[in-house]
């Protein structure tokens, strides 16, 4: 509506109106028209559900290619912790570090250490804390994209603490412009992503003007570069490069965070359709007890991103190992950190806006006009939402019709219903 | 004032089917947000219906839920057949509760949620019969 950008985008020209994507989607925000899907922009959270499932990958995410960086003297590859468990064979976080540097990188940061960071400014933030509780993660972007939505009267209960990527692109940053003597704009800061969610969240960081971040590239598009520059290098073959250590490891993972906090009344919810669960429990004013709730929107945590390539399980299984054997050697000293938790180095002093789902009316008298007639246009729907009028339930479909998006001869059924029944009388379907 | 629309929408639940305990609230405060009423309100409306629809799951056979919705206001309305409550004043003080151990083992019977559907709506009405059920009816002004 007022051009967002989105994670993902349709390509008409491979869609063929196969209703997959209809059904997944979370907030009801696609809709099949003349046999091609489209987005309801302003309905869309960014969780890419709808690609996963397309069968002719026509929904496209829309991140960045090596090409767009062209414009940068220095690039910095940022890599999310999830890259670690996606290449089967045994290679180490360094290794991984040394390889996107022969891929043509200048740089690669690793960002579990900020992650680790990043837990322990979550500590400081809940000790010292009194409001209602319980507080939410706010690390996945389709989560807050949820919550701005769907359930705006929750959005204070975001913790206001910056993303680890995001502090690992600023400190990588400011350490490279005074090593290098360059300036802010000559060096690219590059994630790799397990998501188009969070490419968005670059693009429109939900508290602050702009990220530390310029752009993002799928894991998916570098893991065959990244595949040809290790295979001959197994194992840990890179002996001098900085070792990848900490709690921060198992971030990726679905309870990851919880593990590395100290809070003792946590929780870990993946998957979008358990955590709407969980939020409409805090909406009615349950969970009180609980300091901290991990969220997710995918089931595995960011192991399972869409734009992940092995198999999320494997993925787990591997960071898990990792987090076993350098997870309990701390990347960062924790007094450090908090000291500069206190100044403020962590913290994201703007306010998330909400961005509720449009009402049927602004008038508030027409909106309940309005949602009668919904309701009289459902009860003659036949209630089986099978999704060929386009509308993803016959509820839905039954607003499009009120707010004149659709007409009610969509409904096929409704229409064979009605048609004289000659249709019907040439056979017999009593024999 | 007469032609003033009026939004009006029922729900059964049944006692015991902790399986779809919840879910009239749950698609109570989707209509709320398509007729577009503060989030604010909604979050009052949600605790409100969600105790009134547990204490019909836990306490009683089975109840209707009525939904109206004017400009002026929402008003929820959930009768009950069931056991009633014996004494009102009672039920209604803060940490009263006749929850079974189940019932505590579940997360419930804290005694708080007639009061919290007090503090929560704006009028708060309960009749209730022993031996034939209670009635309930919550108003919140827009
Ligand atoms: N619809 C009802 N039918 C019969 N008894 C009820 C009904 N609603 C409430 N009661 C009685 O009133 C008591 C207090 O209800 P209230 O909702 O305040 O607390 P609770 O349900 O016991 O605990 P909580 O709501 O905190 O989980 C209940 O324990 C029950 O004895
Ligand atoms: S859980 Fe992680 S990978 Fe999935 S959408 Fe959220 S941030 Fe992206
Ligand atoms: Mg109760």
């Amino acid at each position: 509506m007022d051009g967002y950008f989105h994670s993902v985008r349709i390509a008409p020209e491979r869609c063929t109106g196969s209703m997959a994507c209809l059904k997944v989607c979370p907030t009801e925000a696609i809709r099949v028209r003349r046999g091609k899907a489209a987005i309801l922009e302003d309905r869309c959270i960014d969780c890419g559900e709808c690609a996963r499932v397309c069968p002719r990958n026509a929904i496209v995410p829309q991140t960045s290619s090596f090409t767009d960086f062209a414009r940068f003297q220095y690039t910095i590859a940022l890599i999310s912790p999830v890259l670690y468990g996606q290449l089967r064979k045994e290679v180490m976080p360094r290794t991984i570090v040394a390889a996107l540097r022969k891929i043509g990188f200048d740089e690669a940061c690793d960002v579990a250490c900020a992650s680790e960071a990043v837990s322990t400014a979550v500590d400081e933030y809940l000790a010292s804390y009194r409001g209602p509780l319980p507080l939410l993660s706010p690390f996945c972007p389709t989560i807050v994209r949820l919550i701005q939505a769907r359930y705006p009267d929750l959005i204070d209960l975001l913790i206001p603490i910056d993303s680890p990527m995001e502090i690992a692109a600023r400190d990588i940053r400011q350490k490279k412009m005074k090593e290098l003597g360059l300036r802010r704009e000559e060096i690219g800061v590059i994630y790799l992503t397990p998501c188009p969610a969070k490419m968005v969240a670059i693009k429109y960081p939900p508290r602050k003007k702009k990220s530390h971040i310029d752009g993002a590239i799928a894991i998916s598009d570098i893991y065959h570069p990244l595949l040809a520059a290790t295979s001959d290098m197994s194992g840990d073959a890179c002996k001098d490069g900085q070792s990848v250590t900490g709690s921060g490891l198992g971030w990726p993972v679905l309870g990851g965070q919880v593990l590395s906090l100290r809070a003792e009344r946590s929780l870990a919810v993946g998957g979008l359709d358990d955590v709407e669960r969980i939020l409409e429990e805090i909406e009615n004013g349950k969970l009180g007890d609980i300091q901290y709730v991990e969220c997710h929107a995918c089931p595995q945590g960011c192991c399972g991103g869409s734009l992940t390539v092995d198999n999320p399980y494997v993925t787990r299984g591997k960071m898990l190992s990792l987090l076993a054997r350098f997870g309990g050697t701390p990347c960062q000293d924790r007094e450090t950190v908090r000291e500069l938790y206190h100044r403020n180095y962590f913290s994201l002093p703007g306010k998330i806006s909400s961005r509720p789902l449009a009402p049927l009316d602004q008038d508030i008298a027409k909106a309940i006009e309005k949602r009668k007639r919904v309701q009289e246009i459902c009860r003659v729907l036949p209630q089986i939402n099978c999704g060929a009028c386009g509308a993803p339930t016959c509820l839905s479909f039954a607003e499009d019709v009120v707010l004149d998006q659709a007409p009610l001869q969509d409904c096929v059924v409704l229409m064979a219903r009605q048609a004289p029944s000659e249709a019907g009388s040439g056979k017999d379907h009593a024999a | 004032m007469s032609n003033e629309p009026v939004f009006c929408q029922r729900f059964e639940i049944s006692g015991k089917d902790f399986i779809n305990a919840g879910k009239a609230s749950t698609t109570i405060k989707a209509i709320l947000r398509e007729i577009g009423i503060q989030p604010a309100v909604i979050r009052r409306a949600a605790i409100a219906c969600y105790e009134a629809e547990m204490n019909v799951v836990l306490y009683a056979r089975k109840a209707i839920i009525e939904l109206r919705v004017t400009p002026q206001e929402i008003r929820i309305r959930v009768e009950d057949e069931g056991d009633g409550i014996p004494d009102v004043g009672l039920a209604m003080q803060p940490g009263y509760s006749t929850a079974s151990d189940e019932i505590r083992e579940m997360g419930f019977g804290a005694g708080m949620g007639l009061p919290n559907i007090k503090n929560n709506a704006d009028t708060l009405q309960i009749h209730s019969v022993v031996g034939r059920g209670t009635t309930l009816e919550m108003a919140i002004g827009l």
